[in-house]
């Protein structure tokens, strides 16, 4: 059994006892444990189920490469499935549950797999898509989805807060081990302004482990003094919990801090992410040992060497009395020694190499642990535990020449640099055959703007283990010339499959990607039927595809796939390296963009007053505007018909705050507005309203609004709610790119002013009540405008109409708007006022026969489909779009044209239906006609009124067409004139 | 003559800085060739001094802050706004120029402490340690448009417009809460 040692832990704190639970069972931990180590400390081997065939799983190491003790921590609204316990740090009262299990850990039925295992080979998903149709719906997806997924998905909104941070510096290291601290100290001491991230919570990485002298001192030692020059420096910043999670183009890195993971619920951020632009990436990323491929690899107490290690020094945690090593390299040697220094025992060590030399086996040996020279393992013994090893000769076919009873397995088959972050923009790497390994290849590094390298790899994460070699290069911050080998070490020699020659029987259990169950096997299965790419073979085998992305087992896979394709492994490849090294939370990515924040919300002066007046919301462009002002118990369209019925009737109050607007001025004003309206802009004289339409240069219709000549040099333009900023943007656009000798000014003026509509047979009394100014029909004509003092506020008011009625818009500084909005209320009281919303706009609108851009427009509308020739000058030699106006398509008259729609029923045509026409087009699809554009309930005519686009509507009035409905109903409408009210605008001429 | 109200009302937040909304101030948009001599003069009178690019010129109670190659923001008083608008379009009439009152389009905040730059640091990408004494940056908070500059010894103003003062009231706070300082002491 696993259990926590009497002494020792250099990182824990005894004084300070955890509890914590597992699957409800309460178990105890120290500060200073990760989950991993106070679970496998609680003898606690058993930690979750593989993803395919629900084996058996267990802690493989100590650190981001662990693919099996993953579990669910904590509950309700900070429930996270997929923790990694290697990497979570134990906090009290944390509530940890395993996965992928039915009904219970201990007994799981879906282990049934694991004696079908034959029948579910590589690639066996999509094999089920090549049965009859029937058998993937009916039997493989159903089954495939209920034991696909490790964790439960969280089904409550995320409790914690997030936020990200942006940084800035020279040089970041990634990496606080020996190499990444004496980068940062050579670095600093240059002057450079230094940012180190370390991802765990200890500086020094696995020096203190592994031992070794640096610059005469011990790890310890040398790490607390190297820490304690560099926070005396103000140039460096260090940061603990920090994660370089990818590096992107020009410096940028991502930096994932793990702020609050341990003190849930205390209102700190949960997790920070950084956004950094380094001038040069320091990779010291260290290295990842891999495991070795024999029958039964994969039992609970089968671990990495260097993992074993990390728990039995660093916390104290013994994984059984009898520990078995396996390797390929003289650094698994350091468990053994370390195993035996805690008084533990190590019943053999079984090393692939058929002669073993060297400082590291001959302290074994001094110490009377058996050394097998050339010998595997040829079997594990054991279900969820190991309980003993068959060793065979590695150069055989796993004969058993001996059974050796041991609780754990520690295995070593090398060491792979943490290539990630040197990859992800572009670095390439070279295969270093005699270490069997990827490093870095430093002539071929990510390179930045200027095309100099972005970064260097240096330390283990470059191939470089020996400490005095790492303390040399990292000074320089350059790749060493000649890569030694660690200090007074033998060289390793690669071992893929052990034994070399195992027959099919033990590759069956031989495991690769330990959560996905993929083994030895399978990739030999995927090469012979055909898979060469070793991305597809990724994706077919789904080696590497898991949480731990390849971290265990990648090198291994590609080296048998290699193997199996009779290539050298650099002919094969790796898989592409992606950002994020590990999994970063989604509340990190969102940062402070959630909730209230989540996007921003633009309010208008009034806002607050439409909140407390029952405003039904609508989202416009980031505004929200009332769609109708709900009373008490009334519905929403019956809310809408009353504001209509009330502002023809009587008088109405619109928000009409979000509408652009645009002040054009300069001396070529005129010439640029003829440019960008279809109809003439720089002959309206000083005071007047025109109505304009802007188009793309492709000619479709983009905006319309009302242009106001302010003085002789300029105008207003008014755009709609949402195309503000666009519009600003596209005139900018044009005077900055095309016409920069122009001499023409503009500015965004929307939010300078809030805008009201007085609107109804009563809107003249209204204003007349606010007083300040004559706003008769002879002193302020339709389309004219006029500026003043109104109810005391500045204000400029325009006599335009949307509606029909009898209409003015107010402008006033935006500071002032909501007191103008109580004033018009107050004033409005005994004329019949009503606030309207935005519906009751659309609709009187569409009752007079007036189009809405995005309603009659979707981007292949131009003018002329709208009956707007009227509004588009023939005088003038260019504006933006004539040309393509002019193009055959654009000027075919079978082109759909607006008209108004009628249903002969008086029933309220669906929005966007199609008219049909006769026959069938090439896809055997009814041919169509027309379709409806906008279509309402008119509350003032009583029935269904519609606009659409009709082929060559305008020249069929009186024509009925069919509309086929939901269900197979089909609603038959007569075309008409698009005004159905007021043609001869007497109510707004008054 | 009714009180005009800014967006936030001088809404404040204590957290590991002091977030305040300022109120209302005088905004004014000046487009025009900076390099022209009636444009320096007529802003002279006005109490204004052209800033160098980048840069804010501040003269007590008034700013002249460089927004572009043909842009400037001029801050003063919110009651001096109106007539200075009239005074600068009399004195440069005939000239290729823009004079807009933006008072009533905007937002002020002002951003208090020692840790005031970690506050901006998360919700804008500028490298504040860089930032000269008196340069504006024209930048984001989180998602919308913002101009900031340091104002006075350990207080930031940031500029944002006016109906998404709410949205960047909210986001200074999150960001200002105490814990989540991004240094130690």
């Amino acid at each position: 059994m696993s259990t926590r040692l009497a002494t020792g832990g250099r990182l824990i704190d005894r004084t300070k006892p955890l509890n914590f639970t597992f699957n409800g069972k309460r178990l105890r931990g120290f500060a200073g444990d990760t989950l991993a180590s106070a679970l496998l400390g609680a003898n606690q081997m058993l930690l979750g189920r593989s993803f395919k065939y629900h084996r058996p799983r267990g802690l493989v190491g100590s650190g981001v490469e662990e693919p099996n003790a993953l579990v669910g921590l904590g509950r309700s609204g900070r429930f996270e499935p997929d923790q990694r316990t290697t990497t979570t740090e134990l906090f009290d009262g944390a509530e940890t549950v395993s996965q992928n299990h039915w009904p219970t850990l201990d007994l799981d039925i879906g282990v049934v797999n694991n004696w079908a295992y034959r029948f579910l080979p590589a690639g066996f998903y999509y094999k089920t898509f090549m049965f009859p149709r029937f058998a993937w719906k009916h039997l493989f997806e159903p089954i495939v989805r209920r034991s696909a997924g490790l964790g439960r998905a969280p089904s409550l909104r995320d409790e914690d807060r997030y936020e990200q941070a942006y940084g800035f510096c020279d040089v970041l290291v990634a990496g606080g081990g020996v190499a990444g601290l004496a980068a940062a100290l050579a670095a600093a001491r240059k002057g450079a302004r230094v940012i180190v991230l370390e991802q765990t919570a200890h500086w020094g990485g696995r020096a203190p482990v592994d031992g070794g002298t640096i610059d005469g001192q011990s790890p310890d030692d040398w790490i607390r003094n190297t820490l304690q020059t560099i926070e005396k420096m103000e140039n460096v910043t260090l940061r603990r919990r920090c994660m370089a999670a990818g590096l992107y183009d020009h410096g940028y890195v991502l930096g994932y801090e793990q702020i609050a993971d341990t003190t849930p619920g205390d209102g700190r951020p949960r997790h920070r992410l950084w956004r950094i632009r380094a001038a040069r990436v320091v990779t010291a990323t260290g290295a990842l040992e891999r495991p070795l491929a024999f029958a039964g690899n994969d039992v609970p107490g089968v671990m990495l060497a260097s993992g074993l290690r990390d728990y039995l020094v660093n916390w104290a945690v013994s994984p059984g009395d009898r520990t078995v090593i396996v390797t390929n390299n003289d650094d698994a040697y350091r468990t053994a020694l370390a195993l035996h220094e805690a008084g533990l025992v190590v019943p053999a060590i079984l090393d692939a190499r058929a002669s073993v030399t060297g400082a590291l086996p001959d302290a074994a040996r001094a110490l009377g642990i058996r050394v097998l020279e050339g010998r595997g393992i040829a079997k594990v013994h054991g279900g969820k535990r190991v309980t003993g090893v068959s060793v065979c000769a590695q150069a055989g076919e796993g004969s058993v020449l001996e059974d050796i009873a041991c609780d754990a397995v520690a295995m070593s088959g090398g060491w792979s640099p943490i290539v990630h972050l040197w990859s992800h923009c572009g670095g390439k790497l070279l295969w270093d055959a005699p270490r069997a390994m990827f490093r870095p290849d430093a002539a071929r590094p990510p390179t930045g703007a200027d095309g100099q390298p972005m970064a260097v790899a240096v330390g283990a994460a470059n191939g470089v283990f020996a400490l005095s070699a790492i303390l040399a290069e990292a000074k320089d911050t350059a790749p060493a010339p000649a890569i030694p080998a660690p200090d007074d070490e033998a060289p390793m020699a690669p071992v893929w499959v052990m034994p070399q020659g195992a027959p099919d029987a033990l590759r069956y259990k031989m495991w690769l990607d330990f959560q996905n169950d993929v083994k030895v096997s399978d990739v030999q299965l995927a090469a012979r039927e055909g898979y060469a790419s070793v991305e597809h073979t990724k994706r077919y085998t789904t080696l590497g595809m898991a949480t731990d992305q390849g971290k265990l087992s990648n090198i291994n896979g590609l080296a048998i796939l290699s193997d199996a394709l009779g290539q050298p492994i650099p002919a094969t490849g790796t898989t592409t390296f992606r950002p994020p090294y590990t999994p970063i939370s989604f509340g990190a990515i969102a940062g402070e963009a959630r909730g209230e924040i989540f996007q921003p919300l633009r309010r208008t002066p009034m806002h607050e007053w439409h909140a407390t007046h029952g405003a039904h919301w609508e989202p416009v462009g980031l505004w929200r505007r009332p769609y109708t002002y709900l009373r008490h118990g009334e519905g929403l369209h019956d809310s809408v018909r009353r504001e209509v019925r009330n502002t023809r009737a009587a008088v109405g109050l619109l928000d009409a705050s979000t509408l652009g607007k645009i002040v054009v001025k300069g001396p070529d004003a005129g010439k640029f507005l003829d440019m960008l309206y279809t109809n003439m802009m720089s002959t309206l004289p000083v005071g007047k309203c025109r109505y304009g339409l802007m188009c793309s240069e492709n000619g479709f219709l983009s905006d319309d609004g009302v242009v106001v000549r302010l003085s002789e040099d300029s105008w207003l333009c008014h755009t709609t709610s949402g195309g503000a900023d666009r519009i600003h943007g596209w005139m900018e656009d044009w005077l900055q790119c095309e016409w920069w000798d122009w001499k023409v000014h503009t500015v965004n003026l929307t939010e300078q002013f809030a805008q009201v509509a007085v609107v109804g047979p009563n809107a003249r009394k209204l204003l007349e009540k606010l007083g300040g100014m004559d706003v008769s029909a002879a002193a302020l004509p339709f389309m004219t405008f006029t500026e003043g003092v109104l109810a005391g506020i500045r204000a400029r008011v325009f006599r335009i109409s949307f509606s029909g009625e009898l209409s003015y818009e107010i402008a006033v500084p935006a500071s002032e708007g909501m007191a103008f909005w109580t004033a018009c209320l107050q004033a409005g009281e005994d004329l019949g006022l009503m606030p309207y919303g935005t519906e009751a706009l659309h609709i009187m609108r569409a009752e007079k026969g007036f189009i809405m851009i995005g309603d009659e427009t979707d981007g292949t509308v131009i003018p002329q489909d709208l009956g707007l020739g009227w509004a588009i000058s023939k005088k003038k030699a260019d504006y933006l779009g004539k040309r393509a106006q002019e193009r055959a398509h654009m000027a075919n008259p079978d082109r759909w044209q607006l008209v108004g729609l009628e249903t002969l029923d008086g029933s309220v045509l669906p929005d966007g239906v199609l008219a049909l026409a006769a026959g069938v087009n090439g896809n055997g699809q009814k041919n169509t006609q027309g379709r409806v554009t906008s279509t309402y309930f008119s509350p003032t005519l009583n029935k269904g009124i519609a606009m659409g686009l009709v082929r060559h509507g305008p020249q069929r009035m009186g024509e009925v067409l069919d509309f086929p409905t939901e269900g197979g109903k089909v609603v038959q409408a007569r075309i008409c004139d698009p005004v159905f009210y007021d043609k001869d605008g007497e109510k707004q001429n008054v | 003559m009714s009180d005009p109200v800014s967006a936030l009302q001088g809404q404040t937040y204590d957290g590991f800085a002091r977030i305040t909304e300022a109120g209302l101030h005088g905004m004014i948009t000046l487009r025009a060739d900076l390099a022209s001599k009636k444009l320096a003069k007529a802003l002279k009178t006005q109490g204004f001094a052209l800033p160098e690019p980048r840069r804010v010129m501040a003269s007590g109670d008034r700013s002249a802050l460089w927004m572009s190659p043909d842009e400037l923001l001029l801050i003063l008083p919110y009651d001096q706004a109106a007539p200075t608008v009239a005074a600068l379009e009399g004195a440069l009439a005939g000239e290729f120029v823009l004079v807009a009152d933006v008072s009533d389009a905007r937002a002020l905040f002002r951003i208090s402490g020692a840790r005031a730059p970690e506050v901006l640091a998360k919700l804008c990408p500028v490298d504040f340690a860089r930032l000269a004494p008196d340069e504006v940056r024209r930048t984001r908070a989180a998602q919308v448009a913002a101009a900031l500059w340091c104002s006075a010894p350990d207080e930031f103003s940031l500029i944002s417009f006016r109906s998404v003062a709410g949205y960047v009231m909210g986001v200074l706070e999150h960001s200002a809460r105490p814990g989540s300082e991004l240094t130690c002491a």
